[in-house]
This record gives structure tokens, sequence and C-alpha cells, in this order.
């Protein structure tokens, strides 16, 4: 997701067509990217910390973007 | 003559006009596979303009793990000229060589035309041919070149000289302060979005980019001038 205080023309884009659109309700849109990966780990908080190290030095640029991170499922061949 | 190795990444598209221009100046300029770790003695590296990876998450993102990298890092820390255009800005910004980094253009357009730019800073290896203030005409061709940086370092960055180029009259991708271009607190490592490489000569419209790379063989030139000399003086005292 672009830095809050950074500008991100293409969240304006999508906000202006939505009031064009008549959703008039909606406030600010922000638009960034969403990746899922299959990960193999031992446990939900190694798969999350393993996440964030893979953020830290590739998947995200701190410079310009901030990130959130969330585990789901767990089971089968291990946490997903 | 100085040696100046032209890195190549998948999606590299730019870098056989680098040469050519390179070779105008003067320089003995070849290029280097990106996976290549040896960049075979170069007084000076350029990352040239591109798609590197087709800009795949952000551009410059992946091409900075390739192995060439480690040398063109080591490179810079030793204080040696490295110069990223476009693509190659993006590149050295993603690898903390250069700060900030570079976002979709302010009104989403992938832009391809001519720009002004002022020269602010004739201190570096890839400017120092230039009169302070001059105005280039240099084309652009980028989608995501909207330099940006803190406000912290954009101060950091105008209080002490670093922006090199600066958009003047019209700002064409929202950039910060109207960066084009910005260099290393050492000067050594500059980064900038227009491409100098497609403006060297009259047949091209204009030679308004020519002297970024006369300037880094120039620097080179006096610099062996100076060895020269000493050597002299030595061989005299004898």
């Amino acid at each position: 997701m672009p830095r809050a205080t950074l500008l991100d023309p293409q969240g304006e884009a999508v906000e202006r067509a939505l009031h064009a659109l008549g959703f008039g309700e909606v406030g600010r849109v922000r638009m960034g990217k969403h990746l899922m990966l299959d990960v193999q780990a031992g446990s939900r908080e190694e798969a999350l910390a393993r996440a964030r190290e893979m953020c830290d030095r590739l998947l995200a640029n701190p410079v310009i973007e901030d990130y959130d991170l969330a585990v789901e499922g767990g089971g089968g061949r291990g946490a997903t | 003559m100085q040696r100046v190795a032209v890195i190549v990444f998948p999606g590299s598209n730019c870098d056989a006009e680098t040469i050519a221009a390179a070779r105008q100046a003067g320089s003995d300029a070849y290029r280097v596979w990106h996976r290549d770790a040896d960049l075979k003695r170069p007084d000076v590296v350029i990352l040239p303009g591109g798609f590197s990876y087709g800009d795949y998450l952000r551009a410059g993102a992946i091409a900075r793990f390739s192995p060439v990298m480690t040398a063109v890092t080591e490179h810079a820390r030793a204080g040696g000229p490295v110069l990223g255009i476009c693509n190659g800005f993006q590149i050295l910004c993603e690898a903390g060589l250069l700060p900030g980094g570079l976002m979709r253009n302010a009104r989403l357009r992938f832009l391809s035309r001519l720009v002004r730019v002022h020269v602010e800073a004739t201190d570096t290896p890839f400017t120092c041919g230039y009169e302070p203030g001059a105005v280039l005409a240099v084309p652009i061709a980028h989608g995501e070149g909207r330099y940006v940086v803190d406000a912290r370092t954009a101060a950091e960055l105008e209080a002490g000289g670093r922006v090199v180029w600066r958009y003047t009259g019209e700002n064409p991708n929202g950039s910060t302060n109207a960066i084009a271009g910005v260099s290393s607190p050492g000067r050594n490592v500059v980064g900038i979005m227009p491409h100098p490489e497609r403006r060297n000569a009259p047949v091209l419209g204009g030679e308004d980019g020519a002297r970024v790379f006369l300037s880094m063989e120039a620097r080179y030139a006096t610099q062996h001038a100076v060895d020269v000399r000493a050597v002299g003086d030595r061989h005299l005292r004898v």
C-alpha cells in the first residue's frame, strides 16, 4: 500500500469513478497490491515472522510503501 | 580512455544507446550481463534504462538482487562513479545506493517526450562538464518516474546540493520538489530519470545529453593527466 503521506493517483482515480457512479458514501480510496503466499511453517507465528522478513527484504519498499500481514488457514502440510 | 561497464538486466532496452553515447564521448564501453559477478575492472558503471524483470512487483525491485549488484555496490562504496538512468535510477533506489523511491506518475500516464531540466549540481562525475544553471532539453520515457522522499530527506538533499537535475517549466510526473536526478552524499552515485543517451547528437534533435558522457571521460582524462605529471615530477627529481 502506498504510504499514507504519499500521493496515490490510482486510488484517487478509483475514488472519482465511484463517486461518478453514485457511491457518494466513499471517502478516501487507497490502492495497493495483494500478494498470497503458500508457506510451509511449523506455526502461525513462524509463518508470520518469515513473511515479515520477506516483506522487509523484497515484497515492500519501506520508503514508499506500508504493509499488513495476515495468516490464514493452518493444517494440511503445515500452516498456509 | 576509461572503461565503462553498462549492466544488462533481462528487460534492459537502452544499453545499446548508452554504449554508443559513451563511445561517442571516447570511452571504452562494454556490456556486463546481470548474472556476472565480475565487472571487468571498470572506471565507471552505468545501469541503463528499460524494464528490468518487466517492472514486476516494483520497478527495480527484483533487479537489485541480481548477482552483478554485489560488485556494483562494492564499486559504489569504494567511491567509484555509478550512473543510473531511468530504470537504472529505480534500481539504485531499490538497492539503497540512493535515497527515496520512484512511484507511478501523478497523472498515471506513461510519458515519452522532451522535458526541460535545470542543472543544479556540477560537482558529480556526470555533470561536471555543464555550466551551473544550464537548462537542458532531454527526453523522458517512464510510467513510474515520480521521485519521492520524506520531508527530512528532501531537506537534506536540498541543503547538501544533491539535487543534480530539476524539472523546470513543468514537473511532468509530480516528483518531490520537481527533482529529476539526485546524487549520493559522496557525489559518485547519480540517478536521473531523463535519458541523456537519446539526445547526444544533432541527428537526434539535439545534444544536450552528450556532456553527461563527456563529463565522465574528461574527469578521467584530467585525473590521468595529474598522475602523469606526478610521475614526471618524480622522474625529474631522480
